[in-house]
């Protein structure tokens, strides 16, 4: 017998049907109206922010996708781990990012990895990115307003190619070239901006990722830790590097030496000045 | 969070430590506006003589304020007295001076370290002896931002990450370091709580004051 939970439904590429999905207990969990606002006010009260502060970005090129993380978690100013892994494989052609909150992200993008494998086994064949990352904005969609924190990515190559998603929590599924969400968004931008282009050799698309996380977790407070590199292939995922981005890629991209002046000892002399006043307290104390 | 205490906006932290017969004063070198890292150069410290350093940290304008304060008094008291002030003494002034703007503070917490000569101690007789034999006591406290004084006989900070540096300094010091020690420890304590906290870091500095003169070191803490 079939399971009466999985396989006797149709996964809609387009989930107009979602309400007849109850996957998982969670998945249709509407509030009643009376709870609503009770909701809504216990939402604005206690807001649950754990990766608030990250930088995350994906770009594609002409041989993929390059995506790029930090690893910092904070918990307001409190670093609450610098070694997060921001990038969830969701099946070996999927990649998805995690900003926001890091048990929303990882929580749905694992169920989302769930959904794509059931599409699997339904149609014999791999899900496109574009209906993977619907999937996950249409039950995000479902949850709007009430307290869900997340901005994802969502990369792979499927049979039209690289393609590359971002969705958030709003509801929010764009499809693009070149995305990045977080707090140190705004640094990677104007890194991967300006040094873009669509006929960037591997090596290259991936030191650029590097260099636009890097200079994110230089400049913001929040944003920090490691640096994480995936390329999305044709034959898949590959994880690319893993740098520690505060002091070795400090090194390399900026130095001590721009801001450290003297890292050797200096001993200052004391002034005669000061050596004589000095004397004279003492000769005062003793009287 | 940052966001709304004027203490937390800029970020940075200062740390003193109490050795044997010296005495250590560090800080971190972020200036911030949030989670905007603006400079990985900024002076909390400032010495005041070289037995005395005060290290102040909380909002960058009241800070300079301060500081600039702090030296004009000691300035003007060199000038009537004819010598530098004690540590405890500069304590006492710096405690008031906040506590003038008692109901408009200052959003500032004070650290001052230094040497304080011993009264009783044994000296040399003769002008050049008189340096060579002296003893001196560290000398190391803080106070919050309306002067609430507090002297410790074994370290004093304040800044954002407050909270892992009590938990760092409890650990690593011990009575009766001497200067090379004294550094180490200070500067291992400061860096493993900046690895905890958003708003500080980018570079650090350990001043060890010692009745030879300061020593000061620039360490290469994380950047990000």
């Amino acid at each position: 017998m079939r399971s009466p939970h999985f396989l006797d439904r149709t996964f809609a590429v387009h989930d107009h049907q979602a309400d007849r999905l109850p996957t998982h207990p969670l998945h249709s969990a509407a509030p009643a109206a009376s709870q609503w606002t009770q909701l809504q006010e216990a939402v604005a009260a206690a807001p649950i922010r754990f990766l608030h502060g990250t930088t995350t970005l994906a770009f594609v090129f002409q041989h993929g996708i390059i995506v790029a993380v930090d690893s910092r978690a904070s918990m307001g100013q409190y670093i609450g781990s610098g070694s997060v892994r921001k990038i969830i494989e969701i099946n070996p052609y999927l990649l998805g990012t995690m900003a926001g909150g890091a048990a929303d992200c990882s929580f749905w993008e694992r169920y989302l990895g769930m959904r794509c494998r059931l599409y699997e086994l339904e149609h014999k064949e791999r899900i496109s990115v574009a209906a993977a990352s619907k999937l996950l904005a249409n039950i995000v969609y479902r949850y709007k307003g009430m307290g869900l924190s997340m901005g994802t990515m969502i990369a792979g190559w499927d049979k039209t190619g690289p393609q590359l998603y971002y969705v958030d929590n709003d509801g929010t599924r764009l499809h693009g070239k070149r995305f990045s969400v977080g707090s140190g968004s705004t640094f990677a931008y104007g890194v991967l901006d300006q040094e873009y282009q669509w006929d960037m050799e591997p090596a290259a698309a991936a030191e650029l990722g590097r260099r636009a996380v890097f200079h994110a977790t230089h400049r913001d407070a929040f944003s920090g830790g490691y640096i994480n590199v995936y390329h999305v292939r044709a034959d898949g995922w590959v994880n690319l590097s893993h740098d520690d981005s505060g002091i070795a890629k400090f090194r390399e991209y900026i130095g001590y030496e721009r801001y450290v002046k003297k890292t050797a000892a200096i001993t200052q002399e004391r002034p005669r000045e000061v050596e004589g006043e000095v004397r004279e307290a003492q000769e005062r104390m003793a009287i | 969070m940052s966001g709304s205490n004027p203490l937390h906006y800029n970020g940075g932290v200062v740390l003193s430590m109490a050795g044997d017969n010296c005495v250590s004063i560090a800080s971190d070198h972020r200036f911030g506006m949030s989670q905007l890292t603006l400079a990985c150069d900024a002076q909390r410290i400032e010495p005041l003589h070289d037995r005395l350093c005060v290290g102040l940290a909380g909002l960058a304008t009241d800070c300079t304020t301060l500081a600039e304060r702090f030296r004009y008094k000691h300035n003007m008291y060199r000038l009537r007295e004819k010598r530098v002030m004690r540590p405890r003494t500069f304590a006492a002034v710096a405690s008031s001076t906040l506590y003038e703007k008692r109901f408009a503070p200052y959003f500032t917490e004070v650290v001052i370290a230094g040497l304080e000569l011993e009264e009783d101690g044994k000296r040399g007789t003769s002008g050049a002896d008189a340096m060579t034999d002296a003893v001196y006591r560290p000398y190391v406290c803080s106070m919050d931002l309306l002067g609430a004084l507090m002297v410790t006989d074994n370290f004093a900070l304040a800044g954002t990450c407050a909270e892992s540096l009590y938990g760092t300094c409890e650990t690593f010091w011990q009575p009766g370091l001497d200067p090379d020690a004294l550094f180490e420890v200070t500067a291992q304590s400061l860096l493993a709580a900046l690895d905890r906290d958003c708003m500080s870091g980018w570079g650090a500095v350990v001043h060890v004051l010692t009745p030879e003169g300061i020593t000061t070191r620039e360490l290469e803490a994380r950047m990000d």
